[in-house]
């Protein structure tokens, strides 16, 4: 028999019961769309925590003192930890050509006044090459004076400006932290937080004037620019080793590359998106039983329509066919409107919510379709059989109703 | 053409076993008109399956077109149906969604026919039925009578050389069932169709060639009419 004759004859019997049908296919449409929408927001999650990482600035190396082991003997043992020192810094940009830009950062906490006004900030110590390394703008004024130097200078995040000096302009101003005099030089653009660290509420100085202010002579970290992606593993060791040699022969640096650390994040979150998917995933089989229950009242409600065809010399394999072709329509057409209705909700959410990238993943489209289809195929097929072993003579001697 | 012999039908009824039918033997040739009647429960309607392949005997063999039907797959019997049998029922069995014309088009469908073909196969039946007007109303606007013209028409519409007809007149008035058994017959006599009615008014079966009558599942009665030229040899 030809399909579309098939089709008709199948899309015919269902529009007969548009009610029961429309319901089973909503059960679908609510597991796909939730199959869609949970893992919108997972990919979102994703897509929103590996945005942040490349807003880092891409071929970054972080070292970080002390040896972090994640195997074998207990770190630290035996030798103490050398500290990170500007000197380790000036001696990693000389002997390594392909670090492109090298920023040391010490980190801490103060108060800081203006006149009539004051705040608690996070003061970073660190110099003018971070600027370009952290993919950061200034709003006003010009950031911190090239080289490790001290400096009587501070530049302002946005929202310490506003709340130091209100609309009036900063630049110029003094502002105390401590026992020390800073000059504004200039604020920052806003941008928000940034993996764990907001920008707004910083105040940059010269890192030998934060070495003094907090009277430390070590680094929290340092950031390494590397000049080619290529390369990062490379320098990567080149770091050790040289901070190594710097060290005494001791390995007490880690040293993470961006691409690790997303790396993680990455599969982390993937991992979640697919486990919403897997959570979605039990409303599609309860949507699966739905469809299968109709199709049970079906078969049994047509069974005189079934001895009928039987009598007529259709086969067992049409009737099959024609029951599971229900089936498939129903959850199809369930898996299409579901679909609708998730990337509509997904557009709505972005709309709300610009920040985060709510988006499907091109794999939960594809599975949530194939797998609505199956549904159908699946859990029709035990009706469809059914209907296909019933016996004409007593099918046909069936009372109606 | 039909050739049965030794054919015995057992059902099991509450664990017991019922004999339907007890070792017919029974030939009919092409273009015959034959009745079967007999009183309730004698096996009738058992018989009338067994003909049109809808059941197959317990024992015994019955030869069609002389093919030995119990040797043929569930498939394969679908195939005899569709292309030389054609049913009518007592309850007419159209199905209630579909219009007059798309009954008579369903067995066409799954025997996979060109739609153009089909739609011309439908007019010429319906005409033959009478129920050219009548195509596109659906079985519940059809009077019982209507709605077994369009049965016969579904049933001739593949243009079988059989024709089982299972208490046609069962559920109409006497005037309809009067028109419905003169439409059997002529295509018995027109188109020397096989004509088996199944029905236990004599009035009916008294008008075919041949009468059959059963009783407890055995054949105990095979009268021909000598007025009927119908019956006999091929």
């Amino acid at each position: 028999m030809r399909s579309r004759d098939l089709l008709r004859f199948s899309s015919g019997a269902l529009r007969g019961h548009r009610l029961r049908t429309f319901l089973s296919l909503l059960g679908v449409a609510i597991g796909v769309a939730s199959v869609i929408m949970l893992t919108s927001l997972g990919e979102g999650a994703r897509l929103y925590v590996t945005g942040e990482f490349a807003s880092l600035g891409s071929n970054l190396l972080i070292v970080l003192p002390g040896k972090t082991e994640t195997a074998g003997a207990m770190p630290f043992m035996g030798s103490a930890p050398h500290d990170l020192t500007l000197e380790d810094v000036k001696d990693l940009r000389r002997r390594i050509p392909e670090i492109r830009r090298i920023a040391p950062v010490v980190m801490g906490t103060a108060t800081a006044e203006a006149p009539g006004r004051s705040r608690d900030a996070t003061i970073i110590g660190t110099t003018h090459e971070v600027l370009e390394l952290r993919k950061l703008k200034m709003a006003v004024g010009r950031f911190l004076p090239p080289g490790e130097t001290d400096a009587p200078v501070c530049v302002l995040g946005a929202k310490i400006a506003s709340d130091l000096f209100g609309n009036g302009n900063p630049l110029g101003e003094t502002v105390r932290i401590g026992e020390t005099r800073l000059r504004v030089i200039g604020t920052m653009a806003p941008r928000g937080t940034s993996i764990g660290m907001n920008f707004d509420e910083v105040i940059e100085i010269p890192v030998e004037t934060s070495m003094r202010m907090f009277d430390r002579s070590t680094l929290f970290r340092v950031l390494v620019e590397v000049a080619s992606h290529e390369r990062i593993e490379g320098v990567r060791r080149e770091v050790i080793e040289v901070i190594k040699e710097r060290h005494d022969g001791v390995e007490d640096v880690t040293v993470i590359t961006q691409d690790a650390v997303l790396e993680t994040f990455n599969q982390i979150l993937m991992i979640l998106t697919a486990a919403l998917a897997g959570i979605a995933a039990i409303s599609l089989t309860v949507a699966g039983i739905g469809i299968m229950n109709v199709m049970l009242v079906s078969v049994s409600e047509r069974t005189r329509e079934i001895g009928l065809l039987k009598a007529l010399g259709v086969s067992g394999r049409q009737i099959v066919a024609v029951f599971l072709l229900e089936a498939a329509i129903i959850s199809a057409s369930g898996g299409v409107l579901g679909l609708g209705a998730g990337l509509g909700a997904g557009q709505a959410l972005r709309r709300i919510v610009p920040e985060f990238p709510v988006q499907p993943p091109v794999w939960a489209v594809a599975a949530a379709l194939a797998v609505s289809v199956s549904i159908g195929l699946l859990f029709g097929s035990l009706p469809a059989r059914r209907a296909a072993r019933l016996d004409p003579v007593e099918a046909l001697m069936r009372k109606r109703g | 053409m039909i050739l049965l012999s030794g054919v015995s039908r057992t059902f099991e009824v509450g664990g017991r076993p019922v004999r339907a039918l007890r070792g017919i033997d029974l030939e009919i040739e092409a273009g015959e008109y034959v009745s079967i009647m007999g009183p309730s429960g004698s096996g009738k309607s058992t018989l009338l399956n067994i003909l049109g392949c809808l059941d197959r005997p317990t024992d015994g063999s019955y030869r069609l077109d002389g093919q030995e039907t119990s040797r043929l797959s569930e498939d394969e019997l679908s195939i005899v149906r569709r292309h030389k049998i054609g049913f009518i029922f007592q309850f007419f069995h159209l199905v209630p969604r579909l219009s007059a014309a798309e009954n008579v088009e369903l067995p066409m469908i799954f025997a996979g026919i060109d739609p153009g073909l089909r739609r011309e196969r439908i007019s010429v039946s319906l005409a033959s039925v009478g129920l050219t007007d009548r195509a596109h109303h659906r079985p519940d606007q059809l009077s019982g009578g209507e709605r077994q013209r369009v049965a016969m028409a579904r049933a001739m519409v593949m243009q079988p050389a059989i024709l089982l007809a299972d208490e046609p007149t069962g559920n109409l008035d006497s005037a309809s069932g009067g028109e419905v058994v003169a439409l059997l017959e002529t295509m018995n006599r027109e188109r020397g169709l096989t004509l088996v009615v199944v029905t236990h008014d004599p009035g009916i079966g008294g008008r075919a060639g041949r009468r059959i009558r059963l009783a407890d599942g055995a054949l105990v009665e095979d009268k021909r009419a000598e007025a009927s030229p119908a019956s006999g040899s091929r």
